[in-house]
């Protein structure tokens, strides 16, 4: 390995980040306690300035680290779903942590080194790199989760979450070996090569199988999706929003990395079992929210739903020429799902309140009378997250049906469009809910929580009207990648 | 030069718009200029297109202003013909249409709709140039139609007067509705020239009839009496003529404008354009000049007995139309629009000065308060000496339309009776003898009936005592009328025997345009025929005048019945009342209700269709819908809900060795199917 495929210009960005995060660590030392939103402005502008970094340069193609690391489009885009995330997160954290009394430093430079998870999770082109950026994502979101340690509920999620991480991670370790041991390869472009000339193998499909329930489990794919209810409930609710996009994202961008590249030529094995997934994720994820009464559950089990949504755009994946056509909707599901429930999200956080009372979906009873434009902004989600027109999720939930029904699956969209049918129960029944039940309650919306819900609804409905553009950026950037 | 000739179009349109736009904010002065300005402005154009035209040894030439219709190879655009005869109806429409907008700026002052009738009147004149200047059948019917909207409306114009409130509507609608039945005509003669010959234009229509001569002699036959059939529309010919009459309602300058010297000429004007066809249409020649002469004739009968001063002058009209009518029927092109421009003055004239007449009777009316009918000549008498100027200027129009020489009537009736004379003695056919003997009938009574209507209206005593009080109007309204005086005297001097003027120069659009020689014999008879009438005029009426405004007519008493028959206007009203609108209305009301209500509404649709409906609506809401889907969709949410409480909500134990057994399972089914899947 020289110096020049290390390519560490082209990683600039990354290692800016990593770079950051560190360096807030021990500036945050010198930060008094009561002072520690300065902590957050920074790593705000950290966060900043990478995703203008990253934006400025989308349409790059290198390779860094000896090939270990892809610098594309792909990547770049998903960068900025994670730094965007991580940006409103964060925004939302500066008020949510003081007013929930667990404001400390270590917060933000743990977003920040999650964040550099997500993103190497997104650039691998390598196994080990893949386990390592896993783990690097999941760490702090362990700490994460059980930031609110005076609570209970926060402390058993966060110990849930890491069990249940762990015991995941070593199904995916274990899959890794197999892989190696199958094909003596951990590169992704090596381990094509092996397959193309050797075939399946009974340890190589074991291998995928277990890699598969590894990731699965991170973007809390039926059947690995017990925990998320749990955990999403009981983590702070900006961890939360957080963690259900990237973590979600990132989960995401390796299997389409993984399975569209190393095990192309495998797609008959290893589709029908992200069929299962997409079947089972939409189909219990919807019918499982139904019943829920906590907001937090039921958005919970939204997004295990919406996780079957992303897979049904990623079947199309092991079709020859319509990979490009299902990365394209996979990234544009993503960034949907990520403005739209990051919102939802901060409404979630405007309602809940200290005590832990306001999670109920009762509360949001007289919403749209105390609060209008924030009940505006909900039933904007809301709408979006059922994919009704003219918000952003319709558009992302029509390119993953296109893609879907180009491959042949039409059987599948029809599965998808029911579900969505019964998901619009559950989603309206909040705006049923805000608008024409009378209830009273304070709402708190700071300056910043305002900003956030204000860019995400205004974004979600935009770009719901006109998505051409964003379309055709993403389209161009991941055109031939895969 | 010619490339102005579309701003004959262009002011009168912009003097309406002008009028229609900025009306509410200016005062009468105002409206007046433009609306006058634009009509005149109109006349000037139409000079110095005659002027240039000369110039250009007469060459016919189009001006096109934009495409209309392309479809194919039908090519209609909208494209104005300059010839001798475009040019002189354009003339005659704007001069003598100037002349009655500045009569009408002094008769409709102080009227609440005063702007309202310039912008009428002023797209009227638009309309009818684009009548008499398209260079296609379909662009002259744009005009045709338009010219009918613009009678409709000014008939109509007082629409709050009238019998019961609603006769002067009334009036209207009728002249539009019989007007349809000749647009009907001309309609079916387009299609029919489009049928054959794949286009409207002119010169592209009378090349082919010319060209194929006899071959097409049924067709043209039709397509002539089809025109025939618009014509008697629009020139209120037998058996169409009873619209006119009650046209009378409009403002008097529009019945001198509109229904006397200009659009109830369209269908001689039609006729005229469309010579070469009808030249190879002799049945459809002899059927025009009879309808004519007897239209001539039979109008003549009924003006002779009417009370009401203008409609003894519609009647004329309608008799003078008949003179034309006749005469381009006997292919006396020259002579027929010879008559249609010397009527034009004259009639125009006779119009402006009854109504002179009548705005003086009114004056005098709300000056003594005595509300009598200011139209019925029974009311007045005398006149000669409150009102001089309209007593000179109408006892020129009076002798010219009678036909006294050297007055203009006489040249062009006797150029007339001179084409009949011809036609039927000369060349021995039965229909022209016929022609004359009516048209010499016709003749005869019309210097009856003008001598009767200036004897009852100038001379005598003043029968009522708004009579007494009339008086003369202002220079705005007699200086049109001395103007137009003048016309009718020298307006002979357009066509006089031996040079022939208008011959010459209408020569230039058709060879069949073509002047007769004088006939001398023809000449003395009729005006032997016409003096001997005044005399006996004078007898009846000087002699012994009207007691009072209740008295009988001097003939009533000799005539008796024949008279109340044609005071009655032969009860063609009647007739068509009894017969086509009383077939027409039960046949309506047949429709209406047995058809329409009882059939459609009560049976098929009441009865068949909604309670089929009601019958399946209830089975559909009833046993289907409520007893079968609801349930069915009921029990699936319900099913939904109960999977979701029962089966997944208990598998959220909370405890995490159970989700660890679901990560377990998961790894069993994963693998399982990736096995299952390869047939391992």
């Amino acid at each position: 390995m020289t110096i020049s495929n290390l390519n560490l210009v082209g990683t600039l960005p990354l290692l800016f980040l990593s770079a950051w995060a560190c360096g807030l660590l021990l500036v945050d030392l010198w930060i008094p306690g009561d002072r520690k939103h300065m902590t957050g402005w920074m790593a705000l502008s950290g966060f900043a300035i990478t995703f203008f970094w990253v934006s400025s340069n989308l349409g790059q193609r290198e390779e860094a680290f000896g090939g270990m690391l892809a610098i594309d489009g792909f990547s770049n885009l998903l960068h900025l779903v994670f730094l965007g995330s991580g940006i409103l997160a964060t925004l939302l954290a500066l008020n949510y942590l003081k007013q929930h009394d667990i404001e400390r430093g270590e917060f933000y430079p743990l977003m920040l080194f999650s964040v550099v998870g997500m993103m190497i999770m997104s650039m691998a082109k390598d196994l080990i790199v893949v386990f390592l950026a896993l783990e690097m994502l999941s760490i702090p979101l362990y700490v994460l989760v059980g930031f609110a340690r005076t609570r209970a509920d926060s402390e058993e999620s966060a110990l849930k979450y890491f069990l249940l991480g762990a015991f995941s991670s070593a199904f995916q370790v274990y899959g890794i070996a197999l892989i190696y041991g199958a094909t003596q390869a951990t590169g992704f472009a090596a381990i094509g090569d092996a397959v193309a000339i050797s075939g399946a193998s009974p340890l190589l499909l074991a291998g995928i199988g277990l890699m598969l329930v590894g990731l699965a489990f991170k973007v809390s794919a039926v059947p690995l999706h017990m925990w998320t209810p749990d955990v999403y409930q009981g983590a702070p609710s900006v961890v939360t929003g957080f963690m259900s996009v990237g973590a979600k994202a990132a989960g995401f961008a390796a299997i389409v990395r993984i399975f569209f590249s190393a095990f192309h030529s495998l797609a008959a094995d290893w589709a029908p079992v992200i069929v299962l997934f997409a079947v089972l994720s939409t189909v219990i994820g919807n019918v499982a929210a139904i019943s829920q009464t906590s907001i937090k559950r039921m958005l919970a089990f939204s997004s295990i739903a919406h996780a079957g949504y992303v897979f049904v755009a990623i079947v199309p994946g092991g079709y020859g020429a319509l990979s490009d056509f299902a990365a394209s909707a996979v990234i544009f599901y993503l960034a949907a799902y990520g403005l739209t429930n990051i919102g939802a999200w901060s409404v979630v956080i405007a309602v809940d309140h200290a005590d832990g009372m306001g999670s109920d979906i009762s509360n949001y009873a007289g919403l749209a009378r105390r609060s209008p434009g924030l009940a505006a902004a909900m039933t904007l989600f809301m709408l979006s997250l059922t994919g009704l027109p003219p918000t952003m999720g319709f558009v992302a939930k029509f390119y993953v049906f296109r893609a879907a029904l180009a491959a042949g699956y039409t059987w599948l969209v029809v599965v998808g469009v029911v579900t969505v049918l019964i998901s619009a129960y559950y989603y309206l029944r909040v705006i049923v809910v805000m608008w024409m039940n009378s209830g009273d309650g304070q709402v708190v919306t700071p300056r910043a929580l305002n900003f956030t819900v204000g860019v995400t609804a205004a974004a979600t409905l935009v770009l719901g009207l006109l998505p051409g553009p964003l379309m055709a950026i993403v389209e161009s950037s991941v055109r031939g990648l895969f | 030069m010619l490339e102005i000739l579309p701003l004959i179009l262009v002011f009168p349109l912009a003097g309406m718009l002008l009028n229609a736009v900025f009306s509410r904010w200016m005062d009468e002065t105002w409206i007046a200029i433009f609306a006058c300005g634009a009509s005149g402005t109109a006349f000037v154009i139409a000079i110095l297109q005659a002027i240039a035209l000369s110039g250009n040894h007469f060459h016919v030439e189009t001006v096109l202003i934009a495409d209309w219709i392309t479809i194919g190879n039908l090519h209609l655009p909208w494209q104005m013909r300059v010839d001798t005869l475009s040019l002189t109806m354009m003339m005659l429409v704007t001069g003598v249409g100037t002349l009655i907008h500045i009569y009408a700026v002094g008769y409709m002052r102080g009227d609440p709709r005063f702007a309202r009738f310039f912008i009428y009147l002023n797209l009227f004149i638009t309309m009818m140039l684009v009548l008499v200047a398209a260079d296609n059948y379909l662009m002259l019917f744009v005009g045709w139609e338009g010219v009918g909207l613009c009678s409709y409306l000014l008939i109509g114009f007082w629409y709050d007067k009238g019998d019961n409130g609603v006769g002067n509507a009334r009036a209207g609608r009728k002249a539009f509705v019989v007007n349809r039945v000749g647009d009907m005509g001309f309609l079916i003669a387009m299609f029919l020239m489009f049928g054959a010959v794949g286009s409207l234009n002119f010169d592209d229509v009378l090349y082919f009839f010319e060209h194929n001569g006899v071959e097409v002699a049924g067709l043209a036959t039709v397509v002539t009496l089809l025109l025939l059939v618009g014509a008697v529309g629009k020139s209120a010919q037998i058996p169409l003529f009873v619209w006119l009459p009650d046209a009378m309602a409009g403002p008097t300058p529009v019945s001198a404008l509109i229904h006397a010297a200009t659009m109830v000429t369209a269908g001689i004007y039609i006729i005229a354009r469309s010579a070469p066809i009808f030249a190879l249409a002799p049945v459809s020649q002899t059927t025009v000049a009879l309808v004519g002469a007897s239209t001539a004739f039979m109008a003549g009968t009924i003006a002779v007995t009417q009370w009401d001063i203008k409609r003894v002058l519609a009647y004329s009209t309608i008799s003078q139309l008949g003179f034309m009518v006749a005469a381009v029927g006997l292919g006396g092109y020259v002579a027929g629009m010879f008559h249609l421009i010397t009527h034009a003055f004259f009639k125009a004239l006779l119009f402006l000065a009854a109504g002179s007449v009548i705005h003086g009777v009114e004056h005098g009316g709300h000056h003594t308060h005595d509300h009598c009918d200011a139209q019925d000549m029974r009311n007045m008498g005398g006149l000669r000496h409150r009102m001089r100027i309209t007593f000179w200027v109408y006892l020129v129009g009076a002798v010219s339309l009678a036909g006294v020489f050297p007055f203009s009537g006489f040249w062009s009736k006797d150029e007339i009776l001179a084409d009949a004379w011809n036609v039927g003695v000369v060349q021995g056919h039965w229909h022209g003898v016929a022609v004359y003997v009516l048209l010499v009938l016709a003749a005869i009574l019309t210097a009856f009936y003008m001598t009767r209507q200036i004897v009852m209206v100038f001379f005598g005593e003043p029968r009522s005592s708004a009579a007494e009080q009339a008086i003369e109007n202002p220079p705005v309204m007699t200086t049109p009328l001395i103007v137009l005086a003048v016309l009718s005297v020298v307006g002979g001097a357009l066509n006089l025997p031996g040079w022939h003027t208008l011959g010459h120069w209408l020569e230039h659009t058709h060879h069949f345009f073509h002047g007769l020689d004088f006939n001398l014999g023809v000449a003395l008879g009729s005006t032997v025929f016409a003096l001997l009438s005044i005399w006996i005029g004078t007898l009846v009426y000087y002699r012994r005048p009207l007691e009072n405004a209740t008295a009988p007519d001097q003939l009533e008493g000799v005539l008796g019945p024949v008279f109340r028959f044609l005071y009655c206007k032969w009860h063609v009203d009647e007739l068509y009342s009894k017969t086509i609108m009383a077939l027409y209305e039960w046949k309506a009301r047949f429709l209406a209700f047995q058809v329409d209500w009882y059939f459609w509404h009560d049976f098929v649709h009441e009865q068949l269709i909604a309670s089929a409906f009601r019958g399946v609506t209830v089975v559909l809401s009833g046993p289907v819908d409520k007893g079968v889907i609801n349930p069915f969709f009921d029990g699936m949410a319900q099913l939904v809900r109960t999977f979701a409480t029962r089966v997944l909500r208990p598998l959220q134990t909370g405890y995490v060795r159970n989700y660890a057994l679901g990560v377990m399972l998961g790894v069993i089914i994963v693998l399982g199917m990736i096995f299952v899947n390869e047939g391992m």
